[in-house]
């Protein structure tokens, strides 16, 4: 039987110099380095791996919402050795935040029932939230498990070890289900050269609102619950005594550096 | 259609004991409670928390909501996420708190989405707009150099996690007064698809990082690996424990166990000693609430210096090792002097 895998991902700046849209507090992203986010590198190799033990049975999708440029990502998954790719791009989809990417994947995870698992990276490094993942699988009633470190897909079960505070906690849960991976995961493998001309020469599906059958109200900015309603720079109100130790010498700084710790604060 | 009142926290429980965290998310929620002229109720899941639902009171609920049953002791996402949203259904809380603990974060968003509301993760600040009566929601943004302030201006309730060890819990006052309210479970809602199999405990997890009463941190301005491990000597004089900056991390000179800031550990130390660190919002995400910050840098206008206590604008090449040489010099001393006496 063929098992089917989705893998979530989403395309991030490769620079820390993001800018906000200080209207409407979204990302501006013209114009700069993007790649696949670094988290989600650890899903599409677990879905790789289970895929390297059943190569005629696996079929592994990528699936991303984002702007046009996303497909590059997409095709780095798909150099790693993911079969399918689909981007769900539109001007409707811009300045979504948790809630709203998260239907809009869902409806684009509708288009692909049934499937088996579907993995995510624990959160993308520019926003870091980590809600998406678990959102996706509210909203699409699938079972849960977050902060995964080890993985085993064996007979219509997945066992997982979850990084919790204090230990390991050891689950298992039938298929389907989602999970949000950590990057102790695995090692991501490199695309060899052979991956990167298949991704080149695969199609990859652009899907809009329609295509996914999405309620309209419910994307992007509109279907927000959430507003940025201010950017600031911050300024913090501890009175700082600075201590210069080239004017005073580093024998003095020291001297002053002792007595400041010796003080109770 | 009612009008959604009230502030709520969701304490954690390990093991039937109440979490320290559920404290720290009193101080939270207490704040915006008295801004609101509303009630602060905390909600337990979990075993054996009824009894011990007076500490909570004591920290500043009004009102304690205990969902216990033997099925609870542990956090699963399914039976947590039906009865917590049964139970928010009912009573329509305003704001919904929790910790941004892996409990929190897994919950949160599931609840979140099925409720249909808007949630911000990892907030370091929380106060009320008092002019639309809502939640202001602070947290660092993409990039690290800005804090974006959020508000769910429709949607109820407004949920955010805040991070573990943001805020010190309130002084406990033994004669508050408060209800402890023992609500029936509905049995129904306890299925998990997800089992769970075991645990397996991992005491160096355990992190002494967020526990210590001094931290001695170091970035990227240590320049070397081993200027980096001197700070292991340096702490271990002054009987604290080593953080890091992401970069510090990045560069393989700490493990990220070390790492302090949004995506590393929150800490509240007495002391923090910032060596090195450039103060990056994603850093003081995780430092702030230290009661005093003693910053070096050789950069006078480095933004550390601006939620510093004491900064010396000091090269670390040099002062570092004439501060490793006088803490050596005085505990061959103070051996010598034990010996002696
Ligand atoms: C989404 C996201 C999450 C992040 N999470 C975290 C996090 O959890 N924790 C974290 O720390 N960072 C985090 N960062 C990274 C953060 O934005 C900064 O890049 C990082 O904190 C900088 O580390 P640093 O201060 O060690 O290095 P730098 O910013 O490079 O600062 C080095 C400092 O050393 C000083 N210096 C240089 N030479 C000397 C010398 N000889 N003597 C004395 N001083 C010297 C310099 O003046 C400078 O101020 C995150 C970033 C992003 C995008």
């Amino acid at each position: 039987m063929l098992a089917r895998i989705v893998v979530l991902i989403k395309q991030v700046p490769t620079t820390e110099s993001v800018r906000l849209n200080e209207e409407t507090g979204t990302m501006i992203r013209t114009g700069m380095d993007s790649a696949i986010n670094p988290l989600d590198l650890h899903a599409v190799e677990q879905a790789v791996r289970i895929k390297d033990n059943a190569p005629d049975t696996t079929h592994i999708t990528v699936l991303s919402m984002g702007p046009s440029q996303a497909r590059s990502a997409i095709r780095e998954a798909l150099a790693m050795g993911c079969d399918e790719g689909i981007l769900l791009s539109g001007r409707e989809f811009a300045g979504a935040d948790t809630w709203a990417t998260a239907y809009t994947l869902v409806q684009g995870l509708r288009g692909l029932f049934p499937f088996d698992l579907v993995l995510c990276g624990e959160r993308a490094t520019d926003g870091e939230t980590g809600q998406v993942g678990p959102m996706v699988a509210a909203l699409c009633g699938l079972p849960l498990i977050t902060y995964v470190n080890r993985l085993t897909w064996d007979e219509g079960t997945i066992t997982a070890c979850r990084a919790i505070e204090g230990g390991t906690e050891i689950v298992s849960c039938p298929l389907p289900v989602l999970a949000c991976v950590l990057r102790e995961l695995n090692e991501p493998r490199l695309p060899t050269l052979a991956g990167k001309v298949r991704a080149h020469e695969l199609d990859i599906t652009v899907l809009d609102g329609e295509g996914i059958g999405a309620d309209k109200s419910l994307l992007g900015l509109a279907g927000s619950p959430t507003r940025v309603v201010k950017v600031i720079y911050p300024s913090f109100q501890r009175n700082t005594q600075l201590f210069l130790a080239n004017d005073e010498g580093m024998e003095a700084a020291l001297d002053h550096l002792e007595t400041s710790l010796r003080r109770a604060p | 259609m009612t009008v959604a009142r009230g502030v709520w926290v969701l304490g954690e429980q390990r093991n039937g004991r109440i979490h320290p965290v559920s404290y720290e998310l009193l101080a939270w929620g207490r704040a915006l409670a008295d801004d609101l002229h509303v009630y602060l109720e905390c909600v337990m899941v979990g075993t054996g928390i009824t009894a011990a639902a007076k500490s909570l009171i004591a920290h500043g609920a009004d009102r304690v909501r205990c969902l216990e049953h033997s099925e609870l002791l542990t956090f699963r996402v399914d039976p947590y996420a039906r009865i917590v949203e049964s139970l928010v259904r009912e009573h329509q809380p305003e704001i919904l708190l929790a910790a941004a603990t892996t409990m929190g974060r897994t919950l949160m968003p599931v609840l979140a989405a099925h409720l249909h509301t808007g949630l911000t993760a990892d907030c370091t600040g929380l106060s009320i707009d008092p002019n639309e009566r809502l939640l202001l929601q602070t947290r660092p943004a993409i990039g690290g150099n800005v804090l974006a302030t959020i508000k769910t201006p429709e949607h109820r309730p407004q949920m955010a996690t805040v991070h573990p060890k943001a805020r010190r819990p309130l002084a406990a006052d033994p004669s508050r007064v408060g209800e402890i309210v023992v609500e029936t479970i509905d049995e129904s809602l306890l299925g998990s698809r997800v089992l769970r199999l075991g645990f397996e405990e991992d005491l160096t997890m355990a992190s002494s990082l967020q526990d210590a009463e001094l931290i001695v941190a170091g970035g990227r301005g240590l320049r070397t690996a081993k200027r980096f491990s001197d700070l292991f000597e340096i702490a271990a004089h002054l009987g604290g424990v080593v953080g890091a900056s992401r970069c510090a991390v990045d560069l393989g000179w700490a493990s990220h166990a070390h790492q302090v800031g949004l995506s590393g550990k929150s800490v509240s130390p007495t002391t923090y000693i910032a060596l090195g660190i450039s103060g990056s919002p994603n850093h003081l995400a995780g430092m702030s609430s230290a009661e005093r910050v003693i910053a070096i840098n050789s950069d006078a206008d480095a933004p550390i210096f601006q939620v510093a206590d004491v900064g010396l604008v000091a090269d670390l090449a040099d002062l570092l090792p004439r501060w490793l040489d006088r803490l050596r010099a005085r505990k061959r001393r103070d051996g010598q002097g034990g010996l002696g006496g």
